[in-house]
């Protein structure tokens, strides 16, 4: 049996799931719930300065996009961080993490950016003696417009300033959540590991419109006919949450930093992914608030089986194993040639594959041939782009198959080569380096 | 009355049974349902479901409209190629058409709906009397067109389309043909086919003559005389016989005329029926006469074929829907002598038949089967008369792909010509067809002589 125990910059939990700090973490009500399910640990939903609490809208603060059967793709809120009382959220947490001892639970806040009010809040959370800190520097919506939130999060010097803070007023374990909405997610990550941070967690929600109104011209969630941009999340940003903890793994500035990975995680692959990228761990908000909390149930199954069937031990033996193997796209290996092959067993022929290429790209695979309905890559056309292989609708039925080398590519009247070549060494490249004479 | 009396017998049934059995057989998909349903299309390419389809209506096309939100867009799709496509989303053996073609079928043995699609979005714009189309500017063009079933209403109306006037000659009491007199109750409820005429007949330049049968009250020569064109939309008139003793008893009746008179009567209860009864054939009218005795509360149906069940011309979805409503379907048994006591049946007695040297034999072995009532669905014949010269073809009119006959300015299409199978949509098609047809002629007609210099 593999062992998903976590220790994430030394917090403790049975399993590498945790809910993100979110409506689902709202109240010691819905985290017990998720404890009871399962879930290894909780950020909880993120505090805000003593005083009166903020105030959500009244209407509407989600809006959604769906793929086939109406499946939620994409989900997109407008709801603001806990408009409880800080008072009732500390002593909850401390209630709930005294019940749960074996569970991790975070607070997450967000201040005014003044040392004053970070001076102030840490203890009165470091008293509820939860496991440690996230600093909410991600949400794009209604915090960012009073200069809290991705507004910190888009200044990396911002960060660096508050993370400092952080490190000087606790002893707690500072996770820094980074907002997506920024060209170039390493400048965030490098300053938060200035600051001192024990990690960063990533990707908070990106801005978004999900939708607008066509019968009164308002964008998705309308409040009284107006909306505004809210957070994105949910499986369909998933790559670029992928892409942006795959940045700071592999940025040698920040390399070793623990990542906690956030955004889009569904199911146990999405999980085990992101492990693979560099992720610590793993927080879950939105297929949570679609399903319930059970999923954690199919997940924890899914990591630990498919950790034994290919022989893993503990989450070590994964975390990072990807890491390596992103590179940038000049260092991509000009000599490796695949062909498109379609299984005719499993074609249903339904031509999807052909009109894609058809239509869209390099007229490389049949639609009759000899007078039947018969899909066919010819491979004097194919450059082997997967373009038919992601719009088949039957899974494994099309595959990308490397030629070996030696092989013939019919498309270009050359032999495939043994040996690696990348753009840095290609004539084509004005900048390409001189080979060597031998 | 009660249900097991012997004899034929109406009202074997209380009012409820009587409602329920008569219900649509597949009541509309609701949006949600369509939703669902639209959602597993593939939009594939050239989709084989539009190539098996005989009005090529574009299927992928209209259930991505559907699943977008636009029914109204979703039902011009399919009535742009078949003006008769609600009452084709009821009757069309799908399972042997376009979901016979479905992709889907390939990987999971489960088609799209298709003609559950096509009714949902049908329905919308017709009980919204969503007009699509517009007659053109007249041309001054009259056509005849004998008959008012499906052949005929979709050339009417694509005749109209072009500006044409058409005059339709129907020798019943209501339009329709067969969609009013042929098609079993619970697959056209609620007056669907004189609903449909009437969407069909409301862009206008239609005129419809009920009562007026060729060969009885006009020739086709009167009508070529009189009209610019016409078209021969005739069904097919003529019972086959059995020619067996017996035929002549009270309890016989032919198939075709039950299912008329069961879907004119407006009080199933009224419509009288045997306790056991024997149906003849291994059609589609077999299966809709023998389900539908069987809904007026016959006791025991059987259904008699004299070959398999692998030869039988009504789909194996049919077969089943039959035998789930209680019918027996019997194969390799031959009419032989319908048994008569005091002038009505009593049984029929049928022997058993095999295949002999590649023929279909009788076996000598006979059997009885007890009944009081027997229908004959052994098929139709064209049995037409006032054609004058108008070349026939295995017993039906002969025309070519276009429909034109062998008289100039005579078009036909439907059940009474020889090509297509005997399907509404198959009518339809050839009907639309012909009205291209005709209109070409006119156009070529009407194109002046090109001068040379």
């Amino acid at each position: 049996m593999a062992d998903i125990r976590n220790n994430f910059v030394g917090i403790k939990s049975p399993n590498p799931f945790w809910l993100a700090s979110a409506p689902p973490t709202d109240k010691a009500y819905n985290v017990e719930r998720a404890f009871k399910a399962g879930w290894g640990g909780v950020v909880w939903k993120t505090l805000g300065a003593e005083g009166p609490p903020v105030v959500n809208v009244n209407g509407p603060r989600y809006g959604a996009i769906w793929g086939a059967d109406r499946r939620l793709l994409g989900l997109n809120n407008i709801e603001l961080i806990t408009d409880r009382d800080l008072y009732v959220n500390l002593r909850e947490m401390k209630e709930v993490k005294k019940k749960w001892p074996d569970r991790a639970i975070v607070a997450s806040i967000m201040v005014p950016c003044e040392e004053e009010a970070w001076k102030a809040i840490l203890p009165l959370v470091e008293e509820t003696e939860v496991d440690g800190i996230e600093l909410n520097f991600g949400c794009p919506h209604g915090m960012s417009e009073r200069g809290m939130g991705s507004a910190v999060g888009q200044v990396p010097e911002y960060i660096e300033m508050v993370v400092r803070w952080c490190k000087q007023y606790t002893r707690m374990p500072v996770i820094t959540k980074l907002t997506p909405n920024i060209t170039d997610i390493r400048f965030p990550a490098r300053a938060a590991k200035r600051g001192g941070t024990d990690a960063v967690s990533l990707i908070n929600t990106i801005s978004s419109i999900v939708s607008v109104d066509l019968d009164n011209f308002s964008p998705v969630p309308s409040i009284d006919g107006r909306g505004s941009h809210g957070g994105y999340c949910g499986p369909a940003v998933k790559p670029i949450a992928l892409n942006m903890v795959a940045e700071i793994a592999r940025d040698p500035e920040t390399y070793g930093l623990p990542i906690s990975g956030i955004g889009g995680v569904t199911t146990w692959r999405d999980a085990a992914e992101f492990l693979a990228l560099g992720a610590g761990n793993v927080q879950v908000c939105t297929a949570a608030m679609t399903y319930g909390f059970k999923i954690v149930q199919e997940m924890i199954s899914g990591l630990s089986d498919w950790m034994d069937a290919k022989g893993h031990r503990t989450l070590d033996d994964i975390c990072g194993r990807a890491v390596g193997n992103v590179t940038d796209w000049q260092y991509l290996n000009l000599n490796y040639v695949a062909k498109a092959r379609i299984d005719q067993d499993l074609c249903i022929k339904c031509g999807r594959c052909h009109i894609a290429c058809e239509d869209t790209s390099h007229q490389a695979i049949t639609n009759v041939v000899d007078g039947v309905r018969h899909f066919e890559v010819m491979d004097d056309e194919c450059v082997g782009c997967n373009l038919c292989v992601n719009v088949c609708p039957v899974e494994n039925c099309i595959t990308m198959e490397p030629l070996a080398a030696g092989e013939l590519d019919q498309r270009t009247g050359k032999v495939v080569e043994t040996t690696y070549a990348n753009w840095t060494m290609h004539p084509n490249n004005p900048a390409a380096a001189p080979v060597a004479a031998e | 009355m009660e249900r097991l009396g012997s004899g034929i017998q109406a009202g074997r049934l209380s009012p409820d049974e009587y409602a329920s059995n008569f219900s649509d057989l597949h009541p509309r998909l609701d949006k949600h349902e369509a939703l669902v349903a639209a959602d597993r299309c593939y939009f594939c390419y050239d989709a084989p479901c539009m190539t098996a389809c005989p009005t090529a209506i574009d299927i992928p096309l209209f259930i991505r409209q559907i699943s977008t939100g636009n029914p109204l867009g979703s039902a011009k799709t399919i009535f742009d190629q078949n003006i008769l496509g609600g009452m084709c989303a009821r009757v069309c053996p799908t399972e042997t058409l376009c979901e016979q073609a479905c992709v889907r079928n390939t990987a999971e043995d489960r088609p799209v709906e298709i003609g559950k699609l096509q009714r949902y979005a049908t329905d919308i714009a017709m009980e919204m009397n969503r007009q699509f189309y517009h007659r053109a500017a007249s041309t001054g063009r009259r056509v005849a067109v004998v008959g008012a079933g499906p052949a005929g209403l979709a050339c009417a109306h694509r005749l109209s389309m072009h500006g044409h006037d058409v005059v339709i000659f129907d020798a019943h009491e209501k339009a329709g043909g067969l969609n009013e007199y042929g098609i079993a109750t619970y697959k056209a409820t609620e007056n669907f086919a004189q609903r449909e005429v009437e969407y069909i007949t409301a862009i206008g330049g239609i005129e419809i003559r009920t009562r007026q049968m060729l060969g009885r009250d006009f020739t086709l020569t009167e009508l070529t005389c009189n009209f610019d064109a016409v078209f021969l939309g005739m069904g097919l008139a003529g019972v086959n016989a059995l020619g067996i003793e017996g035929e002549d008893l009270a309890g016989v009746e032919d198939a075709v005329d039950f299912i008329a008179a069961l879907r004119q009567a407006t009080y199933k209860a009224q419509v009288p029926i045997g306790r056991r009864v024997v149906v003849l054939g291994g059609g589609m009218t077999a299966i809709d006469a023998a389900i539908q005795a069987k809904l007026l509360g016959a006791e025991e149906v059987t259904i008699c074929y004299r070959r398999g069940k692998e030869n039988m011309n009504a789909s194996g979805y049919e077969q089943d829907l039959a035998t789930a409503n209680g019918v027996i379907i019997r194969h390799w048994l031959a009419p032989k002598r319908i048994i008569g006591k005091d002038g009505h049946v009593a049984g029929m007695e049928v022997e058993y038949t095999a295949i002999r040297d590649g023929k279909l034999v009788g076996t000598g072995e006979t059997g009885i089967i007890a009944a009081d009532q027997v229908m004959k669905a052994i098929g139709q014949s064209f049995g037409g008369s006032g054609l004058g010269s108008l070349r026939m073809e295995s017993g039906k009119i002969a025309a070519d792909l276009e429909g034109r006959t062998s008289i100039d300015g005579v078009w036909a299409g439907g059940d009474c010509v020889g090509h297509g199978e005997d399907l509404t949509v198959s009518a339809t098609a050839q009907g639309r067809d012909a009205a291209e047809s005709i209109n070409r002629a006119f156009a070529a007609a009407a194109r002046p002589a090109v001068a040379v210099a």
